[in-house]
């Protein structure tokens, strides 16, 4: 047992409770976080694909594959929010 | 023979799977929030295990804790707009239609049969994979830092670095577009503790986020963590209402959203030409280039991800509004 094994089932796992919440959550705000555990599960498996045993150093390209994946999945975050916000506003105010 | 540090390892993995199921199933979405900011810490601590510092700083101050801050706040103007503010037990915000347990079911063992593909390729798999190690070390002395992973951010990848930071600009622009005309959600009473706690912290934080940016050369650190230490005292700020964002801020805002992309375009462009390509930094001035580059970028995140999180445009009240408000 390496951690890069132990991990990269972790991220697979983290993957596939992300996507089955992404199919069956019904509150948007849970779909939003379900889609970001996806994500995570994703930076896992290529944190695990740079990992080398100790004294070698781990492969930079990933890490700033998944340094990068980070800002942008926080981008599309706020954009989903801004949208879940207003569409609220929109049907609060139907309901009126 | 075994590792304690295998036992760590084991008991993070179960731990983090365990976060991610729990951000699923608990019924109130506050808990969800709180469980999922728990869940990225613990996933940082697992990065820092895999020994990439950088990631987990990355982790640790954006995907955990200004989305968090973002998370949070959506939360409150959901339940303010659905007058639930006051009623906790409202789990819900959007109605909910039980779904069939069948459908259930079906996701589920699809979600299990793609797990089971993915873990036996994972294993599968050879386990010392071409990488970019050695390309990386050999071109190291030409990049001008002496830390890997900004290298490669800055220098040799340094065009989906430039796109990034487009994202971010993209994210902002959309924001404002998309909650214009939104009415906002009183901002809760902090008390006066909060104040006092906001004195304190906030030369401690800018502190940080400049250490983070500059030893980001040499050592884990860069303009993304950087930045993100710099948005949370955008946040304090706004939180404590220290500064309350006016209409006439908003040109100074637009500046500070486009500085970054502007220089990183701007640089990249200039150092072009006579036989060098775009982001090819002259040797000699590199570490200059990639510093005024990072500094620069720095600010425009910091504002940026502030600008997520206090969401609307500040414009100037209607005036409709206004007769409402005397």
């Amino acid at each position: 047992m390496t951690p890069d094994m132990i991990y990269g089932l972790t991220g697979i796992a983290v993957f596939a409770i992300g996507l089955a919440g992404a199919l069956c959550a019904q509150d948007r705000l849970r779909r939003l976080l379900a889609l970001k555990l996806c994500s995570m599960g994703a930076g896992f498996l290529l944190v695990v694909a740079a990992w080398r045993v100790p004294p070698d150093a781990p492969d930079p390209v990933p890490h700033a594959l998944v340094i990068t994946g980070i800002v942008v999945v926080v981008s599309a975050t706020a954009v989903a929010l801004a949208l879940i916000r207003r569409l609220q506003s929109l049907e609060t105010r139907d309901d009126d | 023979m075994t590792d304690p540090l295998v036992i760590f390892d084991l008991l993070l993995g179960l731990s983090i799977v365990a976060l991610a199921l729990a951000v699923l199933s608990v019924r109130d979405l506050f808990a969800a929030i709180v469980l999922f900011v728990i869940f990225g810490l613990l996933s940082a601590l697992a990065w820092v295990r895999l020994s990439a510092p950088d990631v987990a700083l990355a982790e640790a101050a954006i995907g955990t804790g200004v989305t968090g801050a973002l998370l949070l706040k959506t939360l409150h103007h959901l339940r303010y707009v659905t007058g639930t503010l006051d009623r906790p037990e409202a789990m819900n915000l959007t109605p909910v239609t039980p779904v069939p347990m069948p459908v259930l079911w079906v996701n589920a063992a699809f979600c299990g049969l793609i797990a089971l593909g993915l873990a036996v390729a994972f294993l599968e798999a050879p386990k010392v994979g071409p990488g970019f190690d050695a390309l990386v070390a050999e071109a190291m002395p030409a990049s001008g830092v002496d830390h890997p992973v900004t290298a490669v951010l800055l220098n040799f990848r340094a065009y989906d670095t430039l796109m990034e930071v487009v994202v971010l600009l993209a994210a902002v622009i959309a924001v404002w577009q998309v909650e214009r005309g939104l009415s906002e959600a009183p901002a809760p009473h902090l008390g006066e503790v909060w104040q006092g706690f906001a004195r304190l912290a906030l030369p401690a934080i800018v502190v940080v986020g400049t250490y983070l940016l500059w030893v980001g050369a040499e050592a884990p650190g860069g303009a993304f963590q950087g930045g993100a230490v710099l948005a949370s005292v955008g946040l304090l700020l706004l939180l404590s209402r220290f500064y309350v964002p006016q209409p006439a801020h908003r040109g100074i805002a637009r500046l500070a959203f486009v500085l970054g992309t502007g220089v990183f375009s701007a640089v990249a462009l200039l150092v072009s030409g006579g036989g060098r390509v775009a982001f090819e930094y002259p040797l000699e001035h590199a570490k200059t280039l990639i510093l005024l580059i990072e500094g620069l970028v720095t600010i425009s995140i910091a504002v940026t991800l502030a600008a997520l999180f206090h969401g609307r445009e500040p414009v100037a009240l209607g005036e409709e509004e206004r007769r409402n408000d005397t």
